[in-house]
């Protein structure tokens, strides 16, 4: 269980790099194709990426704690 | 030397170690020279004492060779000093006073005899001395005399010893002899009266037979000794004595001779008219003769004079073997006494007829001088008258005158008148003289009857004497011969008897030694039956006892089947149980233990009908059964781990589990310094619930080997922390649980064995 922690980082920071990347890169890519090389696309998908593996991260660490909740309407039939 | 040696060794040393400069140790340097300078005082020192012991030592000895009593002490007390004071001194003088008391020793020790012998010797020797006497009979007497009477006792004793017969009395016998004793012999009596004190005191205790006929053998062989001795003594004696006195004998009978024909020859020259020059001659043989005799005479004297001697001497011999007293010598000594006695008796007559001769010499050679002296005188009376005629007258008739032959004649007749006148009172006075001669001739005659009576009946009384000695030597030897047969007799009658007492003795002994035969005979069945039976009863009484024994232990064995048997089961399951304990020590530091099925499954067999057992046995978890637990090391070396983790999740619960908290609760993991261990308090209060404190408390919990109390505390653990820890909790418990059921398992085999050994 105690790798399980590791392990989570190790996933997390491995998504999120490759995140990252992938976001560079479609920055990239569309900061050559289609915003005349500007910066701001690159800085976008990178971002995009970065965030993406974030909440990634963020999403694996909570699992264990994610509640799926239902709210259940309780009828004034029952409570009395 | 070898402290020289040391001390410049010490000191080269020293001088190295300071060339070196090696500053290692520069106390001991200092030390060093100090040492150095204290050196030669230490000399002083060693010296002071060696003189000082020299000193003692040589004091010592000087004064035990002053002090004898300090030597022996000092030898006494110090071992090995007697050998320095040899060397010293030389050996110590022995004590001075020692003669006495060894001279009283051996006469006290010796025996009885010896003793009286030691004491009647040395008296004897005084007395001769006292005696001064010349006979050489003295020590000889004394001596074999002692030897006779010391054989006699024994006799008198062993005579005593072996018949009633009264004692033969050898000291008064002694005692009586002793009445007329000569000078010599007056100590001995004396001495012999003291030994019949002393005689006495052995005569008390019986001799052996065989030490009685040695003894008597002995005493033979003395008294053959003795007369052997006696008799060549006696032989020579009478030799001697029998030369000398023949000598003398010899000598008397020349001296008679010679005055014999002295006196023929000078009644020849008074009678005998010879012519003058014959008469020279005849008278020159007459000095001759003279002298002769008289030298005759001297030798006769001399001889007379050594036999007389002899003659004493060969009597006190022969009084000294009387006094011996030894039987079969009395013949021989009877003989020599005869034989003296004959010497002495020739001897006697020979002297007496010199003496006669002698007697007769002198009237002829009176009746000579008497002639002589008238022819002298007629001679003068002649010359007086006839002045110028000479001696002989008888040749001169021619040269007379007529005056002178008439002077001559008248002068004849008044000398033939002179001559009738004188022969008349002559015969006169002859008858005078005749009587008085007489007389004196009767007085003589009677002092020489006497003499020769005296001398005549000492003759006879020796005679007698002598005759009597050989007639008591025979009836003593007729006596002795009788004695003899009758001893023989009694002797033999007495060999009779005892052989008879010896029978009758001998058969009262045989049957008193058949009955105590007898009887210890039947004593000794009835005792050896007795000591059958015993040993039969204790034998049965034994087998009895063995066969009860044996059946006990036949059932005690039985009893200790069962119970080995119980006890097999015990140890089975005991050695199972440690075998499962041993199983959970296989546990690598991170790997876990064997799974712990197969011991089970032993377990499980050896305790088949034990219900506790079995329950036991499948208590245990699973998971230990199919793969195996951690060891308590490796639980402990993982809690770090975790504890990292579950401090760094601290923060993190359901609540908050964003990254950001992730990333707080990194922070505050970072920043946040609790003790590494910390002792958990008894009770945990509400702010003991922290998740840092309650991992200090479990690490500390750990660390003193309580994984219960850790397992306890980190359950206690709160959101992601104890998600953390679950693992390592699941693991925990598993060991724990595992470890309990062990635990328990041996401890109720350790029971069941314990209950087993524990056998009534």
């Amino acid at each position: 269980m105690a790798n399980e922690h590791g392990q989570k980082w190790d996933r997390c920071l491995a998504d999120s790099a490759v995140k990252i990347a992938t976001g560079l890169g479609v920055g990239i890519v569309f900061s050559v194709l289609f915003f005349k090389r500007r910066t701001w696309p690159v800085a976008f998908g990178s971002g995009v990426g970065l965030g993406m593996g974030y909440s990634n991260c963020q999403q694996d660490f909570k699992s264990p704690y994610q509640l799926h909740g239902h709210r259940v309407k309780v009828s004034k039939s029952h409570t009395s | 030397m070898l402290r020289v040696c040391l001390k410049g060794a010490n000191s080269a040393a020293r001088k190295c170690l300071c060339g070196n400069g090696v500053p290692l140790h520069p106390l001991q340097q200092c030390r060093s020279y100090t040492s150095g300078g204290s050196g030669s005082s230490a000399g002083k020192i060693v010296a002071a004492s060696v003189l000082t012991v020299g000193g003692g030592v040589g004091g010592t000895i000087l004064y035990a060779n002053w002090d004898p009593k300090f030597r022996a002490n000092v030898e006494k007390s110090i071992p090995y000093s007697d050998q320095v004071f040899g060397l010293a001194l030389g050996p110590a003088a022995p004590p001075p006073v020692i003669n006495k008391p060894r001279k009283v020793e051996p006469v006290q020790i010796s025996s009885m005899s010896e003793m009286w012998k030691d004491s009647k010797q040395p008296k004897a020797k005084e007395v001769e001395k006292k005696a001064e006497q010349p006979d050489a009979e003295g020590p000889p007497a004394p001596a074999p005399q002692e030897t006779l009477e010391e054989a006699s006792a024994q006799v008198a004793q062993i005579l005593s010893a072996i018949g009633e017969v009264p004692s033969v009395p050898a000291p008064g016998t002694h005692e009586a002899e002793a009445v007329p004793p000569p000078a010599a012999l007056k100590g001995v009596p004396a001495a012999a009266a003291k030994c019949t004190e002393c005689e006495h005191e052995p005569a008390v205790k019986e001799r052996p037979e065989g030490e009685v006929a040695a003894r008597l053998a002995e005493q033979d062989k003395a008294e053959q000794d003795l007369l052997t001795s006696l008799s060549s003594n006696l032989e020579d004696a009478l030799g001697s004595t029998a030369k000398v006195t023949l000598q003398a004998i010899g000598a008397q009978e020349a001296a008679l001779q010679a005055i014999a024909q002295h006196t023929r020859q000078l009644r020849e020259a008074m009678e005998a008219e010879a012519p003058p020059d014959k008469k020279s001659t005849q008278w020159r043989v007459l000095e001759d003769a003279l002298s002769e005799r008289s030298r005759s005479v001297d030798e006769a004297g001399a001889a007379v004079l050594k036999a007389k001697a002899e003659l004493d001497k060969l009597r006190g011999v022969i009084d000294g073997a009387k006094h011996l007293k030894i039987a079969a010598a009395r013949p021989s000594i009877l003989a020599a006494e005869e034989n003296l006695h004959s010497m002495v008796v020739d001897l006697d007559s020979v002297v007496t007829r010199v003496q006669t001769a002698q007697s007769e010499a002198k009237i002829v050679s009176q009746y000579s001088e008497l002639v002589n002296e008238a022819k002298a005188q007629f001679q003068k009376e002649l010359n007086s008258i006839t002045p110028e005629i000479q001696a002989n007258w008888k040749g001169l008739t021619g040269k007379l005158t007529q005056d002178d032959l008439n002077s001559l004649i008248a002068h004849a007749h008044r000398r033939i008148d002179q001559m009738n006148r004188e022969l008349a009172e002559q015969r006169v006075r002859e008858q005078i003289h005749i009587d008085s001669a007489l007389e004196q001739q009767k007085l003589e005659d009677k002092k020489a009857l006497e003499v020769a009576v005296s001398t005549a009946l000492e003759h006879n009384r020796e005679q007698m004497r002598l005759e009597q000695e050989k007639k008591v030597e025979e009836t003593r030897e007729v006596m002795e011969a009788e004695m003899r047969t009758q001893l023989r007799r009694q002797a033999a009658a007495h060999t009779d008897h005892l052989r008879d007492v010896l029978k009758v003795q001998e058969q009262e002994l045989r049957s008193e030694a058949e009955e105590i035969l007898n009887s210890s005979l039947m004593e000794k069945e009835t005792e050896y039956r007795r000591l059958t039976q015993d040993q039969l009863d204790s034998f049965t009484l034994d087998m009895n006892a063995a066969y009860a024994r044996l059946k006990g232990m036949e059932e005690a064995i039985d009893s200790h089947v069962i119970a080995e048997e119980e006890a097999r089961k015990a140890h089975q399951l005991w050695l199972s149980v440690e075998a499962l304990n041993y199983t959970l020590k296989t546990a690598a530091l991170n790997d876990p233990t064997e799974p712990l099925e197969g011991a089970v499954q032993a377990i499980k067999e050896s305790c088949a009908e034990d219900e506790f057992a079995q329950a036991l046995a499948t208590a245990l978890p699973s998971e230990s059964l199919s793969r195996g637990v951690y060891s308590e090391a490796s639980l402990r070396a993982r809690f770090y781990a975790i504890r990292q983790l579950a401090r760094r999740v601290a923060l993190i619960d359901e609540t908050r589990n964003s990254l950001y908290q992730y990333f707080l609760s990194y922070l505050q993991a970072m920043l946040l310094f609790e003790k590494a261990q910390e002792a958990p308090p008894a009770k945990l209060s509400a702010e003991d619930l922290d998740t840092f404190k309650l991992l200090s408390y479990a690490a500390y919990s750990l660390e003193h080997g309580d994984l219960e109390l850790a397992a306890k505390l980190v359950n206690q653990l709160k959101g992601e922390s104890r998600r953390v820890a679950q693992d390592w909790l699941k693991e925990a418990r598993l060991t724990l649980e595992t470890k309990q059921v062990v635990s328990l398992l041996s401890a109720y085999a350790n029971a069941v064995g314990l209950g087993t050994t524990m056998a009534p």
